[in-house]
């Protein structure tokens, strides 16, 4: 293909990673991440409507403590998706593109992030069995 | 093989039509999931426990069944509608790039339908 060969302009590899780039992708990862987290929701489901034996076994996995890890990552990723999802909101609604704003937002997400896993890493501590 | 840049080869052919549309969806079900989203988690981790006899007799609840089946479908085209972006930006290879899109796409129409059938079979009743 003839673009193949054409110079390229200067991409990731030149670019010092600042505070919003590595934002930006997050977002996506964290999105892509939720995707799988579908699937386990969907199955979670399943189970729950196929009776008390296959629920069983779908809480079994759930106790494991590697999915528990699992289970505490899908909850940052769900709150950084959803502060950095309405970011990206006000953008498109026109708002908040000057350097300082983006700056302050992305603050603004990292900070609800947290506070808000926390809340819900509380909230899920019991169901969790203790330690994750 | 033609000397035509691609942009040459597109221009006065107009857009697929499609982007104004996927674009609108993507935005209307975040703001839905803004709501749903909040919803679940604090719904669901907030049950008292979460052993099958609980979660059952909550998802059969109207509001809840109502609520859950449209954070699972909007969830779930949401979701469909991210990853296509996805798969659109770094699969470049035409093959692999449409075989990636059909599959996320079959797995997403089966994750949305198995997780709304669970939700009616159990709020409709018929589950063990």
């Amino acid at each position: 293909m003839s673009t193949r060969t054409r110079p390229l302009s200067p991409h990731l590899q030149v670019y010092r990673p600042m505070y919003t780039m590595v934002l930006s992708i997050s977002h996506r990862i964290t999105g892509v991440f939720q995707s799988v987290g579908l699937l386990l929701l969907a199955w979670w489901l399943v189970a729950a409507a196929s009776g008390p034996d296959a629920y069983a076994s779908a809480a079994r996995l759930f106790s494991n403590p590697l999915v528990k890890l699992l289970l505490a990552g899908w909850a940052v990723a769900f709150w950084y998706h959803f502060f950095a999802g309405i970011r990206h909101l006000v953008w498109d609604a026109g708002y908040g593109f000057d350097k300082p704003a983006a700056r302050r937002s992305g603050q603004a997400v990292v900070v609800a992030t947290a506070l808000a896993s926390l809340f819900t890493l509380a909230l899920a501590w019991r169901h969790l069995g203790g330690a994750a | 093989m033609s000397l035509r840049s691609p942009l040459g080869r597109v221009l006065g052919h107009g857009s697929a039509r499609q982007g104004v549309h996927h674009w609108w969806s993507l935005r209307t079900t975040s703001a839905a999931l803004v709501l749903l989203g909040a919803w679940f988690i604090f719904a669901l981790l907030t049950r008292p426990d979460l052993g099958h006899a609980t979660v059952s007799a909550w998802i059969a609840k109207p509001v809840t069944a109502v609520l859950l089946g449209l954070f699972v479908a909007v969830a779930t085209w949401h979701s469909a509608l991210g990853v296509q972006v996805v798969i659109e930006d770094y699969v470049h290879a035409k093959g692999p790039r449409v075989a990636a899109l059909v599959a996320s796409r079959f797995l997403h129409a089966l994750v949305g339908v198995a997780a709304v059938f669970a939700i009616l079979r159990i709020a409709l009743g018929g589950a063990a």
